[in-house]
């Protein structure tokens, strides 16, 4: 073979790692590295009652939804009503961290919507949310009843997604209907 | 998409929403000159393309004010790193740390000086052994 | 009715370029020249109908005709009128009109200047150009059209992105197209040469001009953004390695290896398997560009709306022109070889060296840009490749090669005398040495290995490239003086001397502060006091802003008031900064406006930025050594010569 055609090699070699990589998906989504790792542990005053807790061992035994939200962020809003019928039906158990927010806007915001949270604990300053990773919101974590993270989802849930990304993680379907 | 808007939103949103102190000042130069080295190296996870120093954003800040916290601390560049990269992956880093994986990357530049090299030694050693005819005799001054 | 005239147009100059590509393709073939004819005249006519289709975009920005829904999302009543023009190429659908017109646009002015090619070839050349034409305006009309309408039409639109509402972001995408849609005659040229088997030196002295004016203009296009970048984007920065600078970049490297290939081509026939692969790659790695930009495949804050369809579409074309082009070269490039040669000490050897390094370094920003997407795909872990990698990584081959640089331009060809080139060249490396020592330590008070070699690398080359146009202007009367082709070689080295200094200096010696600053107050950054005389309101055409009226003055005497701003823009809501600068030759000043942090107090950035104007001073200086190379006489078109050449008869280099 002539060295005049590895060029055409290379370049066709290119070709093909950049049609898999158009077909890969989104370059801006980012992998949680907590998936299939422990849940970080945590412990914050929760936004209703300052003077309790909540934390990574109150979400423990059961399989949780951990939903980072804000009263600024817009796709919270949008997501929100499909978390209160989650609730509704207790399909699982579902607590929030509220990010980076005003805690009077916070609470205002749970009693004009509604509040799905079993509890939802307050991260004023943010620690919290960059010790799990959180770089936008909302954003939704699956914990299993050991306390490991099984998926995070970023951006508003929708029953599609629920269904397809949640539930069927989800051992024995969890509580889904 | 949609987590196109998501970001976008939130972050022109949050971007306006909060008063941050940008540039935390140690009084040690030694300190700060390493806070600027790593913030300028650490990615801003909200935004297209941008490192945490020039970028505005609430979570870029607060990562500012994490490192700083941790410059404080006494913590190694090393130790700042892996926090960073247990919590958002090596994503964070835009300097590629030197694992196994990596450690190509750095290299390569090298490699293929080499390489270069070595193919250009050929090429001389053949065209050395070529006649160096001399018609058209130009001195070569002008390009 | 005016936008869909415009879409009329370019479906027939979609007819027109079909033609434009057949009928001379197969006419050069034939050797018939009827059919090699239709070459220049469809070209013609392709240009104009792309005209129009550009004017009919145009003149519905400027009559905010938000019936368009091109117009709708990128531009508004109170935009200004510069940037409603403008924003004709400010986002996906617009700037791929723009490169079908500027696509056009190099193919007319070849069929115009090609008076001096021979018919078959010049048919091939017009033919090739042709078919990239078809491919790009299927790309719009299919995937991409401009002139969709949206039904009901906007009262008014989403704004133009603030970013880009500005001068010298006007004109970036011009200049840069200009160059980058250039090297696509380079190129053609390369495809016609390969099909009729015909590559020697007459070839490379035809394409030479045609790389070098597309070179320049990439060169200003890139200089432009860089420092748009730097006065715009507020952080001071003038180059990120993002992802879409790196796309016009690497043609940039590939394109300067193959204007020095074309030289050796023309010069002694040699190293045509080189510069044909060069010419190949320069356009590939346009189309390359094109694609990462355009297709979501790679995150940046330039990319344009993203969509994998459209990725689709531009890989397959640059699959068809890359994959084919590639098959012709493996097929004629083992029959190049010719049997002249050269001693290892000679100015074969520097260019040979010249594009070995310059072929790495795009490996190097290849490999970069693509990397973090390779080790995802491979094992799904994301990783970054920023700044603190490429800025290493791309100075291992940009070393030796300013070291070298200095040392080409004076070796002979064929052979060079190693004593006389030692005597010569001993004082200017003597003199870089020291001075590569002495600027920092003297001026800025700091050395280190990388600023020593940074700045005696370049006052090393700015010494050597002149010395030939010194001895030109000191020479005896009646002997012959320096040519426009070596002294525009010697101006754009100089060039890259003042930007291999730039650029050295201001990382080494720049100095960024970040702090809090209140009316009365003023903070001392780099031996400068910046004092916040005050804020005010103010109000643009579409826009209201914060400014900052910021007095500087060096131990108590006044220097100058710059104001940064904080706007506001309507529609999009995003904040802009604007920042302050006090620009100069030998340094500039640089405030931006961060947050506001209370009532009255803002955070500040503040940068010290010496000798940063060198770095575009000296791509500029670049882009008009280039100029000046192809004044040269050599390329005036000359119709004696015509006949001459058509007989065949080879015309010997000049």
């Amino acid at each position: 073979m002539n060295r005049f055609v590895w060029p055409l090699i290379a370049v066709a070699g290119l070709l093909v790692f950049l049609v898999m990589g158009l077909r890969h998906g989104d370059p801006r989504a980012l992998p949680s590295p907590f998936i299939g790792e422990p849940a970080p542990v945590f412990e914050l005053p929760t936004l209703m009652n300052p003077e309790v807790n909540i934390g990574t061992n109150t979400f423990a035994g059961d399989y949780a939804l951990v939903n980072v939200w804000a009263t600024w962020c817009v796709m919270c809003r949008a997501e929100h009503p499909f978390l209160l019928e989650l609730a509704a039906r207790k399909a699982i158990p579902i607590y929030g961290i509220n990010w980076r927010d005003s805690r009077l806007e916070a609470m205002r915001w749970l009693d004009e919507l509604g509040d799905p949270y079993l509890a939802s604990a307050y991260d004023e300053d943010g620690r919290v949310g960059i010790d799990w990773g959180v770089y936008g919101a909302p954003e939704t974590f699956l914990v299993d009843p050991e306390g490991t993270v099984i998926y995070k989802h970023l951006g508003p849930l929708d029953p599609v997604i629920w269904q397809r990304e949640f539930v069927a993680r989800m051992s024995g379907g969890g509580q889904a209907k | 998409m949609k987590r196109l808007i998501v970001l976008v939103v939130t972050t022109l949103l949050v971007s306006t929403a909060f008063a941050i102190d940008k540039g935390k000042k140690f009084d040690d130069p030694e300190m700060q000159a390493r806070y600027e080295r790593l913030i300028s190296e650490v990615r801003c996870l909200q935004c297209q393309n941008q490192s945490i120093k020039d970028s505005n954003v609430s979570l870029a800040a607060d990562l500012r004010r994490e490192i700083a916290r941790m410059i404080d601390e006494g913590q190694t560049d090393e130790e700042i790193a892996d926090f960073l990269v247990v919590r958002y992956g090596e994503f964070a880093l835009y300097r590629p740390r030197t694992t196994g994986k990596t450690l190509v990357l750095w290299l390569a530049p090298f490699l293929l000086v080499l390489f270069g090299g070595f193919a250009l030694v050929r090429v001389l050693r053949h065209r050395m052994s070529l006649p160096i005819d001399d018609d058209v005799a130009k001195e070569g001054q002008s390009e | 009715m005016i936008p869909e005239i415009g879409q009329f147009a370019l479906i027939l100059a979609l007819s027109l370029a079909i033609c434009q590509t057949v009928l001379p393709l197969v006419g050069a073939q034939r050797g018939d020249t009827a059919m090699m004819g239709v070459a220049r005249t469809a070209a013609t006519g392709q240009f104009l109908f792309v005209a129009v289709a550009f004017g009919c975009l145009t003149y519905a920005f400027v009559t905010d005709d938000f019936s368009v829904l091109y117009v709708a999302n990128h531009s508004q009543l109170s935009l200004p009128n510069l940037y409603k023009v403008s924003a004709v190429w400010g986002a996906h659908e617009g700037s791929l009109l723009l490169w079908i017109f500027l696509l056009a646009g190099w193919t007319v002015a070849v069929a115009r200047f090609s008076s001096g090619l021979p018919d078959a070839f010049a048919a091939r050349v017009i033919g090739v150009l042709g078919f990239l034409s078809i491919g790009f305006l299927l790309f719009a009309l299919l995937t991409s059209n401009p002139f969709d309408r949206l039904v009901p039409a906007a009262v008014d639109g989403g704004d133009l992105n603030p970013l880009l509402q500005d001068p010298g972001l006007a004109f970036h995408p011009p200049l840069l197209y200009i160059g980058y849609v250039g090297f696509s005659v380079a190129f053609a040229f390369a495809i016609a040469a390969m099909i009729s088997g015909d590559l020697d030196q007459r070839w490379a002295k035809w394409t030479r001009p045609w790389t070098t004016v597309a070179w320049l203009f990439l060169t200003l296009g890139i200089a432009l953004g860089s420092w748009w970048a730097y006065y715009e984007l507020g952080w001071g920065g003038w180059w990120f390695w993002d992802a879409v600078e790196n796309a016009s970049f690497m043609p940039w490297l590939i394109g300067t290896a193959l204007i020095h290939s074309l030289a050796v081509t023309e010069k002694r026939g040699l190293f045509k398997s080189w510069t044909l692969l060069l010419a190949i790659t320069a356009f590939s790695l346009s189309l390359l560009g094109t694609f990462l930009v355009r297709s979501g495949i790679i995150v940046s804050v330039h990319a344009f709306a993203t969509d994998p369809t459209r990725g689709f579409f531009i890989l397959s074309f640059l699959a068809i022109v890359v994959l084919g082009a590639l098959v012709l070269y493996a097929w004629r490039a083992p029959s190049l070889d010719s049997d002249a040669g050269f001693s290892p000490l000679s100015r074969e050897t520097f260019l040979l060296l010249n594009n070995v390094l310059l072929v790495v370094a795009t490996t190097v920003v290849l490999i970069g840009t693509l990397s973090p997407l390779v080790v995802e795909m491979a094992t799904g872990d994301k990783i970054s490749i920023g700044p603190p990698w490429f800025n290493v990584a791309f100075l291992v081959p940009m070393i030796p090669l300013v070291i070298l640089l200095g040392m080409g331009m004076h070796t002979a060809w064929r052979t060079q005398n190693a004593g006389s080139w030692a005597r010569l060249l001993r004082i200017p490396a003597i003199i870089a040495i020291l001075l590569g020592v002495v600027i920092p330590l003297l001026v800025y008070g700091r050395v280190s290995i990388l600023l020593v070699v940074g700045c005696a690398a370049a006052v090393w080359i700015v010494v050597s490239s002149l010395i030939q146009p010194v001895r030109s202007l000191l020479r005896e009367k009646g002997t012959a003086g320096i040519t426009r082709s070596a002294l525009g070689m010697c101006v754009a080295h100089l060039g890259m001397g003042l930007f291999v200094l730039g650029a050295t200096v201001v990382s080494a010696f720049g100095v960024e502060s970040d702090q809090a600053l209140q009316p009365g107050q003023s903070i001392e950054v780099a031996g400068y006091d910046f004092r916040m005389v005050g804020l005010s309101n103010v109000q643009g055409p579409n826009f209201s802003a914060i400014e900052a009226e910021i007095e500087i003055s060096n131990d108590g005497e006044f220097v100058a008031t710059i104001r940064p701003q904080k706007r506001q823009y309507l529609v999009q809501k995003s904040p802009m900064t604007e920042a302050g600068i006090r620009a100069g030759l030998d340094k500039d000043l640089f405030v931006a406006l961060g947050d506001q942090l209370g009532n009255n107090t803002w955070s500040v950035r503040v940068q010290y930025k010496p000798l940063i104007r060198f770095i575009w001073l000296g791509a500029l200086i670049m882009a008009l050594g280039g100029l000046i190379a192809i004044s040269d006489r050599r390329y005036r078109v000359n119709v004696r010569k015509k006949a001459v050449i058509e007989t065949g008869e080879a015309e010997a280099t000049a």
